[in-house]
């Protein structure tokens, strides 16, 4: 039995000694918040530019994490867990804080080319989007029920506040009220789904709980008995928190307002670093329930067939809907709403090829793959997702309007813009040689092998299928105004300087496309972090 | 010069390269672009034709596989190679990309953008010829959607957006069932890899195929349904046909050209090189729909033709007519249902070598038709069968070759058409009667829809139409567009050798090997004991 004090002694040994070395890149990022509020309020280093400095920042993390993804990888570290089992350190969370940093950095990047914000509000927009980073990086690595809660909470608290970022405009303030509202009721509901699996299991802690689960889950009795309706009703209350992050229907309302009412950069951010945030803890969250008990696996499977008819639904209803919307942004949201559906596809297929009667060596090897896929799916995301929120920002900044009518004739006004854009959109229809293909491939193989556990799985891949075709209404609808629709008589001349913006914009569509034409090399690295994840080794 | 395989890579790429520096092109500068996208295409059809020399006859065979590893975790290669049956659909689409960047001359709006797109064209179709991996050929297949709908949609006629995003929509859609088809012969493969993931090779798909025990009936039923479904639609038959009057008439002449001079071979290829080889259980518990989805197509679109006033949709009702017959070729393969083994397999084979004749006859004789309808565009601006007439005093020289390519398309003997007609058409005897009596009918009511065209348009005293003052005698490069069509026309109909010298021994090989795969997959229960009653 050790008494207080060797446990104080053992808990701050493990703090300085490890756990602070693997935290390294959010206190680098805490830190560069620090020092741009301080730079606010001493008038020497006021000159310094808020953004240069939000850009150093971005860059140490990308580059610490990108060490710690190297030696990891390498061998030369392992996977363990640090702040005493609050956080995870391995292969599948260092990849997404690598790939939250890569995306602020050229989050910052945009920023500093559009112009928003302005250079009084510099340092508030950074301190709100470096610390929603820093959030999504502990969702991303959370291993406790509670990192899971405070990661999601740290994401959405400076979300809100950019969302209404524009100050003085009606929209927007109606944008953010609407998120906040909304969003301040999924995590009351979420908490509460904490605290009864907490309450049951005895702990918080993501690894122990499957165990626990078993220990008290009721044998052969289903979901008539009260410990097991217990158990999926708290699991359920946690999806809902996790659903409102994705925007998954029926918890995806607030996604379009918000858009909408937010800043094109903004809404980027949020489309993209939110979900994958929000993926690698559902993902998480789902592993949760490996164990060796039947009980608790068939819960775990029922949840992963009722994921795969929301991501049919929500991918039905985001590009059904897409379809009626004039504006850009609106549009994009709708379009994310239903890449959210994909990607919950293949969080389904793994939990349904996990969790199944038949699972073996077979099943391991297929749950892999759904890993895999949506990893790539994110990555080529996080591009091409980006590229389009970017280009309305770009384009916004010359025509000042975010219409679609308003994009009428724009292909020879600003050609760059509208190829990079053109990629982008090939590659969310998922048209190759785009990435966005190869990830959509990724998905509907994962889902396809999930059908010979699950009927149920044909009617996803189904929906996947035909709501490939469905997409291509709308998206097509921004390359016809771009390119077939006449310019406007009188309408604003758009010219651009090339270097920086068109530089830029080649630097994240050029990626879109080189994904999906070698792939290769991303898929087996990938293919390793699901391994390890998976299996341990 | 170069090895087989290289020279297969370039004729890939060729285009994509002079495209690429098409980018740095001045906009002003038309006149080289032209030029230099003349010499692109040219060189590759050039290559092309080099190819066919690098190939032996003799063995019907794959030959010259290059395999090189793409996505190794998921078994996908970069795996191209030929053989006779896509060498020949090489050789024809270099040579109708020549013959329409010829007669693109006359384009002015955008023309770099226009060229880029078209090279970008060449490069994705080659790569449907010569892909033998099947994720590879689905990118080459899907790669063909964007320059098309670009090119329809800004480049077309009044209702050009329609037009694009149906014909965009349509093939998206063919494609999507396809991916599912290729995941599900993937997932089947996957025990027979020796490494448990499956395989996209078409070549060992076929093989596992052919020993019939590797893949289900159900499998070969269902995937059969899914890839016919997305081949039906490009090549199209009755009745997925409804996006091709309103691609054709809204598309650019030389646009129409390539779309129905090699996309729609695109169809007939895929079913010939996927379909049935994956799937030849399925392709013969289909046969008989298959013929009648062929006759049906022949005369409906016979009569559609018949029925048109607009010239232009006239010539794209009569593709549909035209390409029934392919699919009737291919699909007459039948089975006694006394011992269960084919019955007449020889006219089977000739059913198929002249549904691929039929494909290069009308990869000629149809570019030649949409060429002829242009040039009379160009000058007046309409198409309407009814105000035409008298051009035969007008134009002369251009009155004869409509008339050669005319009759090419009608099926006259010495003329291109004829062959690829007659064979199916008598293969068809074989397998059912009264589909052979129906598709025969075809002929005289397309003898019917052109000699009326041609009356209509060439013949009569006088000119009926707006613009009477525009009508000027060719120019000498619609000359050598016209002669370009006509020797081919010429030479298919007396020597049709060129054509079945390279296609004979790869389709006699297909059709040993589609009979052992159907021979060899265990037929479900209840047809085995229909068949010993």
């Amino acid at each position: 039995m050790h008494d207080i004090g060797s446990l104080v002694v053992h808990m701050l040994d493990e703090t300085t000694k490890t756990s602070v070395r693997l935290f390294a890149p959010e206190l680098v990022l805490s830190g560069t918040i620090v020092v741009m509020l301080l730079c606010r309020i001493l008038p020497v280093v006021w000159r310094v530019p808020t953004q240069w400095i939000a850009l150093a920042g971005a860059f140490s993390a990308f580059a610490l994490t990108l060490c710690q993804f190297d030696s990891l990888v390498g061998g030369a570290a392992r996977a363990e867990s640090f702040f005493t089992g609050l956080l995870m350190f391995d292969q599948f969370s260092t990849f997404f804080r690598m790939f939250l940093s890569l995306f602020l950095i050229l989050t910052i990047t945009l920023t500093v080319l559009t112009g928003i914000p302005d250079r009084e509000d510099g340092p508030d927009f950074y301190t709100l989007l470096i610390g929603a980073t820093i959030g999504l990086m502990i969702m991303a690595s959370a291993n406790h029920l509670l990192m899971l809660f405070i990661g999601v909470e740290m994401t959405s608290v400076p979300s809100y506040a950019m969302v209404g970022f524009l100050k003085g405009r009606k929209k927007s303030s109606e944008a953010a009220l609407k998120y906040v509202v909304y969003g301040a009721g999924a995590a009351g509901v979420m908490l509460y789904g904490i605290s009864l699996l907490a309450g049951l299991t005895g702990t918080g802690s993501l690894p122990e709980m499957a165990e626990r689960l078993s220990m008290i889950v009721a044998q052969g009795k289903g979901i008539s008995d009260p410990t097991n309706r217990t158990i999926v009703l708290a699991s359920l209350m946690v999806l809902v928190g996790l659903a409102f992050k994705l925007s998954v229907f029926p918890f995806h309302f607030w996604c379009p307002d918000a858009f909408e009412g937010a800043a094109a950069e903004v809404a980027g951010f949020l489309s993209v670093a939110s979900k994958a945030g929000a993926f690698a803890l559902l993902v998480r969250f789902g592993l949760a329930f490996s164990g060796h008990s039947k009980e608790v696996s068939s819960i775990a499977f029922a949840l992963g067939i009722g994921l795969g008819v929301l991501g049919a639904a929500t991918a039905t209803f985001g590009n059904l809907s897409a379809y009626g919307q004039s504006n850009m942004k609106r549009l994009l949201a709708y379009s994310t709403i239903a890449h959210a559906g994909y990607m919950l596809m293949s969080v389904s297929a793994l939990m349904v090829l996990r969790f199944s009667k038949y699972a073996g060596a077979e099943a391991d090897a297929a749950s892999l793959s759904c890993i895999e896929g949506l990893m790539y799916y994110l990555f080529v995301y996080l591009f091409m997702n980006l590229g389009a929120f970017a280009i309305v920002a770009l384009i916004r900044n010359q025509i000042f309007s975010e219409e679609l009518d308003d994009y009428n004739g724009l292909g020879t006004q600003c050609p760059v813009l509208c190829f990079g854009m053109t990629i982008c959109v090939f590659s969310l229809i998922g048209l190759p040689p785009m990435g966005g293909f190869f990830a959509k491939f990724a998905i509907f193989y994962s889902v396809f092998k999930a059908t010979s556990v699950h009927w149920v799985m044909w009617f996803v891949l189904g929906a996947g299928a035909i709501n490939t075709v469905f997409s291509l209404f709308y998206y097509i609808r921004i390359l016809k105004a771009m390119y077939i629709k006449p310019r406007p008589e009188g309408a604003r001349k758009v010219n651009y300087d090339l270097m920086p913006v068109g530089l830029f914009v080649l630097m994240i569509c050029l990626p879109v496309l080189g994904l999906g034409l070698f792939p290769a090399r991303f898929t087996e690295t990938f293919h390793h972090v699901a391994s390890v994840l998976l299996t341990g080794r | 010069m170069f090895s087989p395989e290289v020279l297969s890579n370039l004729i890939i790429f060729v285009p994509t390269i002079f495209a690429f520096f098409l980018i740095f092109a001045d906009t002003k500068a038309t006149e080289f672009m032209r030029v230099w996208t003349l010499v692109g295409t040219a060189i590759t059809f050039a290559l092309s034709v080099a190819l066919l020399g690098t190939y032996t006859p003799a063995d019907g065979g794959i030959q010259q596989v290059v395999a090189k590893e793409w996505i190794s975790s998921w078994n996908i290669y970069y795996r191209i190679g030929y053989d006779g049956i896509s060498l020949t659909l090489v050789v024809l689409t270099g040579f109708v990309f020549m013959v329409s960047m010829l007669a693109s001359w006359g384009i002015e709006k955008h023309v770099k953008g226009y060229l880029i797109l078209f090279l970008i064209l060449e490069t994705g179709v080659m790569g449907v010829f010569f892909a033998l991996d099947f994720f590879l050929f689905y990118v080459f297949w899907e790669v063909m959607l964007l320059p098309m709908y670009f090119l329809i949609g800004i480049w077309g006629g009044p209702r050009r957006e329609y037009a694009a995003i149906k014909f965009f929509l349509y093939t998206l859609f063919g494609g999507v069932l396809m991916l599912i088809a290729m995941l599900m012969y993937f997932f089947a493969s996957a025990s027979m890899t020796g490494n448990g993931i499956g395989s996209f090779n078409l070549l060992d798909l076929a093989k596992w195929a052919a020993q019939g025990n590797v893949f289900s009936p159900g499998l070969q039923v269902a995937g059969f349904i899914l890839l016919f479904i997305g081949f039906a639609i490009k090549v199209p038959t009755f009745p997925f046909h409804t996006w091709l009057p309103d691609a054709h008439v809204e598309a650019p002449t030389p646009i129409s050209m390539i779309l129905a001079g090699v996309l729609l071979k695109l169809g007939g290829y895929g079913i010939i090189r996927v379909a049935y080889p994956l799937c030849p259980y399925g392709a013969q518990y289909a046969s008989y729909a298959l013929v009648a989805i062929g006759v049906v197509s022949i005369v409906y679109g016979a009569f559609a033709a018949l029925a048109q006033t607009d010239f232009k949709r006239m010539v794209a009702y009569s593709s549909v007519s035209h390409m029934g017959y392919v699919l009737v070729g291919i699909a007459v393969w039948k089975i006694s249902e006394v011992t269960g083994a084919a019955e007449g397999r020889d006219y089977w084979l000739m059913g198929m070598s002249g549904a691929m004749f039929q494909m290069i006859a009308h990869g000629v004789s149809s570019p030649g038709m949409f060429f002829c309808v242009g040039v009379i565009y160009d000058r007046v601006h309409h198409r309407d069968l009814n105000q035409f007439g008298g051009l035969t005093g007008l134009m002369p020289r251009y009155s004869g070759m409509a008339a050669v390519i005319f009759f090419a398309g009608l099926g006259l003997p010495g003329l291109c058409g004829f062959i690829g007609e007659v064979f199916v058409v008598l293969s068809a005897w074989n397998y059912s009667k009264t589909l052979a009596i129906v598709s025969a009918s075809g002929v005289i009511l397309t003898a019917g829809y052109i000699l009326w065209a041609l009356q209509r348009v060439y013949l009569g005293p006088e000119y009926k139409g707006p613009h009477p003052e525009a009508i000027t005698p060719m120019t000498s490069r619609e000359q050598a567009i016209g002669w370009a069509l006509i020797v081919p026309c010429f030479a298919l109909g007396v020597y049709p050798n060129f054509v079945f010298d390279y296609t004979d021994k790869p389709m006699a090989k297909l059709v040993r090997s589609l009979d052992d795969g159907y021979q060899n997959t265990p037929k479900p229960h209840s047809e085995l004991q229909t068949t010993q009653k």
